[in-house]
C-alpha cells in the first residue's frame, strides 16, 4: 500500500464530484482527502483525491474516472511525483496560554491569524506529518478544534492540463 | 426554423429527430405533459404500454438489442422511476443502448420530499453511463441529444434524463442539434500500429491459438470482419455467453461456448492454448473461473473498445485498443493464413466426450422425465435461421443457450451481466415488436416468468406474436441445483407452488398448450411456431435435473466438470 494523488480534470457539471465518489465506494476504499476546485481554464474543475492503496487498485481507479463522460482526464502520481500542500487550524483556549507556546510558534512557523477573548487560532501549512507534530504538542494546550484541508497538489510532470482540453 | 412549443412537445419531437420509432412507458403525474403531448404524434412515434416500469425498460432493452438501435423508455417521477432501476443496471452491465426519461416533481419543490419525488439522479448514477437531470426547458433538447448520443456510441450503455414537471410545461425555442462530439468523450481511436504489429507477431508464431468472442463483435457491427479473420487466421474461437449470435454455429472455426456452463473443450482447453486472442469480450467471472489459474501459460491479445477493460482482470500481453471492426480487419491482413489440424482436433475429441457424457441425455433422453435440452433440440428443427432466443436467468437460460442454433447475429437476448429474473417476457415482447415478422421464442423458466408476468397483458393489447416456452420444473433450479452439489440438498426456499399457466395464458387471450409427453412435445413446438400471434406453451420438465458442464465457484476452467 501506498499513498497516491489522483488528479481529475472535469467539465464543472452537477453531480460528477459524486459519480466519481461512487467508484471509491463501490470499491470498498476510503478516501484519505478530497479537494475540488476551479483550474486555471474556466469551466474546468480538478479534483485532486489522495489515496492509499496498491499500485494495482490505483491504476484500476484512474481508469474508471476516466470512463465517466463528463471527466477530461484522469492520472496519478505517487508522493515523489508531485507537490503538494495542506493548510491545518488550531484553536486553543487562552485559558491554557503559556511561555511555552511562543517557542512552538516558532520553531514550527505556525502563526496566529485570529484572537479572540476565548480563544486563538494558530495556522500551519504543511505537509501531514508536520501538522500532526503540531497537533500532538499542542494537546497540552487543551486544543479545542483541529482541521486540516484535502491535499492542494500540482504534478511536477511538464505536462499542462491545456494538452487535454480543447 | 426555431418555433416555440412546450417542454413536453421538444421531449417528444426530440426523440422523434432521433429516429425513434417505437418507445415503451408508463404514465404517472410528473410525466404526464409529454403523455399528453405523444397523443399529437402518434403517427410518428409509437408508444406501448406496458404494465409495469420494469417490463418497460426491459422491453426497451430486448428491442434495442436485437435492433441494434437505441432503445426508450418512459416513466413519471418516484416510484416509477426507481422501477427502472434494475433495467438500468442490467442495460449498463450488458452494454446495451438505451435512453430512459423520468419526469421529475417541478425544481422548486426538489429536496421538499413532495409527492412522488425521488432523488433519481443519486440513485440512478450507478447504474447508468450518463445521467442528467433538467430543470429548464431550453435545456431539454441538448439533453436529450447528448443523452442518445453517449447511449450508443462508444461502448453503448444506459442514459437516464430526469425531467422536471417545470420544464415540461414552460415554452421555448425548438432547434434540434444532434450532437456528436463533446471535449471530454473519447468515442473513436486510432488502432496502434505497434499494438497491431505485437499482435501479429503472436498469432503467426503461435502454434495453439485460441479466439475468444464477446458482445463486442456485434456492437461494434463487426461480425463480417471476425468471421473474415477466423476464416484466414484458421484458429478455434469460442463465443461467450453474449457473444453467440455473432459468429454461426456452422462455422468450421466455431468450437463452442465458454463459460460455467459452456462447453467442454472450450474451457479446459483455455488453459493449453498459447496465445489467447480475446475480441470484445471483458473476462467476466463467470466466463474465468479463478482468475489466478486462468491461461497463466499463454500470451494474451485484447481486443477491446474501453480502456477500462484493459487488465482489469486479465492481464493482456497486448493490448489493442479500438473499434474491433477497425483492429480485425487490420489484423487480418497482417496475419498469415494458416491451419491447425491438430489442435482443433484436441477440441473435437473432447467435444464428443462432452457429447457422450452430457449432449445426449439432455438431447435425446431415454428416461421418462422431459429435459430442457430436448425442447431446445426441438425448437432447432423448426425455427427459422434468424429466430430470436430471448431467455430469463437459470437453468433453463444455459440449456436454452447451450442448444440453441445460433445462425445469425441479433439473435440472443439474455439478461448476462446482471443475472435478472423476469427479464425474458418483456424483452421478447420488445424483440418482438421491433419487428412483428420475425420469428421470437421467450423461454422461460417458472419462477422467472412469475416476476414479470403482468406483461403477458401487453402481449395481449400488442398482439405481440411472441412464442413464450415456458420450462416448468415447480423449483427455482439452479439455486436447486447448487442446493444440492453445494449446500447437501437443504431445499430452502426453493420449491414452487404453481398457478394454472395455462388459465392465466388464456386469461389473456394468448392462445395455449401444456406438454408432459415426450409423444406430444414434437408437434406441440411445431404447432407453437407456426401459429399466427402469441403462443403459450408450458413443458413439465424433469422436476431435478441438473445442467453440466459446470465450472464450480473458485474453480480453475480446467476443471470443468461433466457431471
Amino acid at each position: 500500500m501506498k499513498r497516491y494523488t489522483i488528479f481529475v480534470i472535469t467539465e464543472n457539471f452537477i453531480g460528477l464530484l459524486n459519480r466519481i465518489t461512487i467508484i471509491f465506494t463501490r470499491r470498498g476504499i476510503n478516501i484519505d482527502a478530497l479537494t475540488a476546485s476551479e483550474s486555471r481554464i474556466p469551466g474546468v474543475h480538478r479534483i485532486t483525491i489522495e489515496v492509499t492503496v496498491n499500485e494495482e487498485t490505483v491504476i484500476q481507479l484512474v481508469n474508471q474516472i476516466e470512463k465517466i463522460i463528463d471527466v477530461i482526464k484522469a492520472f496519478h502520481h505517487e508522493d515523489s511525483g508531485v507537490v503538494y500542500q495542506e493548510l491545518a487550524l488550531y484553536k486553543l483556549p487562552v485559558s491554557r496560554l503559556d511561555g511555552g507556546l511562543e517557542k512552538i510558534i516558532r520553531e514550527h512557523h505556525a502563526k496566529i491569524i485570529a484572537a479572540e477573548q476565548d480563544f486563538v487560532v494558530l495556522e500551519l501549512t504543511g505537509h501531514k506529518e508536520k501538522t500532526r507534530e503540531l497537533l500532538e504538542l499542542l494537546k497540552d494546550y487543551g486544543i479545542l478544534e483541529f482541521a486540516r484541508s484535502g491535499r492542494v497538489a500540482v504534478a511536477k510532470r511538464m505536462l499542462t492540463i491545456d494538452s487535454f482540453v480543447n | 426554423m426555431e418555433t416555440k412549443m412546450r417542454g413536453a412537445d421538444i421531449v417528444v419531437r426530440s426523440l422523434i429527430a432521433e429516429q425513434a420509432e417505437l418507445i415503451f412507458g408508463y404514465p404517472g403525474g410528473a410525466i404526464m405533459p409529454v403523455y399528453d403531448a405523444l397523443y399529437d404524434y402518434h403517427d410518428q412515434i409509437k408508444h406501448v404500454l406496458t404494465r409495469h416500469e420494469q417490463g418497460a425498460i426491459h422491453a426497451a432493452q430486448g428491442y434495442a438489442r436485437t435492433s441494434g438501435k437505441v432503445g426508450v423508455c418512459l416513466a413519471t417521477s418516484g416510484p416509477g422511476a426507481t422501477n427502472l432501476i434494475t433495467g438500468l443496471a442490467d442495460a449498463q452491465i450488458d452494454s446495451t443502448p438505451l435512453v430512459c426519461i423520468t419526469g421529475q416533481v417541478a425544481a422548486h419543490l426538489l429536496g421538499t420530499d413532495a409527492f412522488q419525488e425521488t432523488d433519481m439522479m443519486g440513485i440512478s448514477m450507478p447504474a447508468t453511463k450518463w445521467n442528467i437531470q433538467v430543470r429548464h426547458v431550453e435545456d431539454i433538447a441538448p439533453a436529450i441529444a447528448k443523452g442518445f448520443f453517449i447511449a450508443r456510441s462508444g461502448r453503448p450503455g444506459a442514459v437516464l434524463i430526469d425531467i422536471t414537471k417545470n420544464a415540461q410545461v414552460d415554452f421555448g425555442e425548438f432547434n434540434y442539434k444532434p450532437c456528436q462530439e463533446f471535449r471530454s468523450y473519447v468515442t473513436k481511436r486510432p488502432i496502434s500500429e505497434t499494438a497491431l504489429q505485437e499482435a501479429a507477431a503472436l498469432i503467426n508464431g503461435a502454434s495453439r491459438p485460441y479466439v475468444l468472442f464477446g458482445q463486442g463483435v456485434i456492437l461494434g457491427k463487426a461480425e463480417g470482419a471476425f468471421k473474415a479473420f477466423l476464416d484466414k487466421s484458421g484458429i478455434p474461437a469460442a463465443s461467450t455467453l453474449l457473444g453467440s449470435g455473432a459468429l454461426s454455429e456452422d462455422h468450421p472455426s466455431y468450437v463452442g461456448k465458454l463459460g460455467m456452463h459452456g462447453n467442454y473443450a472450450p474451457n479446459l482447453l483455455t488453459n493449453q492454448c498459447d496465445v489467447l486472442i480475446a475480441v470484445g469480450m471483458r473476462f467476466d467471472d463467470r466466463v474465468t473461473g479463478d482468475l489466478s489459474r486462468y491461461a497463466k501459460q499463454a500470451k494474451i491479445i485484447h481486443l477491446e473498445l474501453d480502456p477500462a477493460e484493459i487488465n482489469k482482470n486479465v492481464k493482456a500481453t497486448v493490448a489493442v485498443l479500438g473499434d474491433c471492426k477497425d483492429s480485425l480487419t487490420q489484423l487480418t491482413a497482417v496475419i498469415s493464413a494458416k491451419t491447425y489440424p491438430d489442435w482443433m482436433a484436441k477440441f473435437r475429441a473432447l467435444e464428443l466426450q462432452e457429447k457422450e457424457a452430457v449432449v445426449q441425455y439432455d438431447l435425446t433422453p431415454t428416461k421418462a422425465g422431459l429435459t430442457m435440452g430436448e425442447v431446445i433440440h426441438h425448437i432447432n428443427r423448426y425455427k427459422a435461421d434468424d429466430a430470436v432466443l430471448v431467455t430469463d436467468v437459470g437453468q433453463h437460460q444455459m440449456i436454452a443457450w447451450r442448444y440453441f442454433n445460433y445462425k445469425k447475429t441479433r439473435t440472443q437476448v439474455t439478461s448476462g451481466g446482471l443475472g435478472t429474473m423476469g427479464f425474458a417476457l418483456p424483452a421478447a415482447l420488445g424483440a418482438q415488436l421491433h419487428d412483428y415478422s420475425r420469428q421470437v421464442i421467450c423461454v422461460v423458466g417458472d419462477g422467472g416468468i412469475q416476476m414479470t408476468i403482468q406483461e403477458l397483458g401487453t402481449i395481449m393489447q400488442t398482439k405481440a406474436p411472441v412464442k413464450i416456452v415456458l420450462l416448468n420444473n415447480n423449483y427455482l433450479g439452479m439455486v436447486r441445483q447448487w442446493q444440492q452439489m453445494f449446500f447437501d440438498k437443504r431445499y430452502s426456499f426453493t420449491e414452487l407452488d404453481n398457478p394454472d399457466f395455462i388459465k392465466l395464458a388464456e386469461a389473456y387471450g394468448i392462445k395455449a398448450q401444456k406438454v408432459g409427453e415426450r409423444s406430444d412435445l414434437q408437434e406441440a413446438i411445431e404447432d407453437m411456431l407456426i401459429h399466427d400471434g402469441p403462443y403459450f406453451l408450458e413443458v413439465v420438465v424433469e422436476k431435478e435435473d441438473n445442467v453440466f458442464p459446470m465450472i464450480a465457484t473458485g474453480c480453475s476452467v480446467e476443471e470443468v466438470r461433466l457431471h
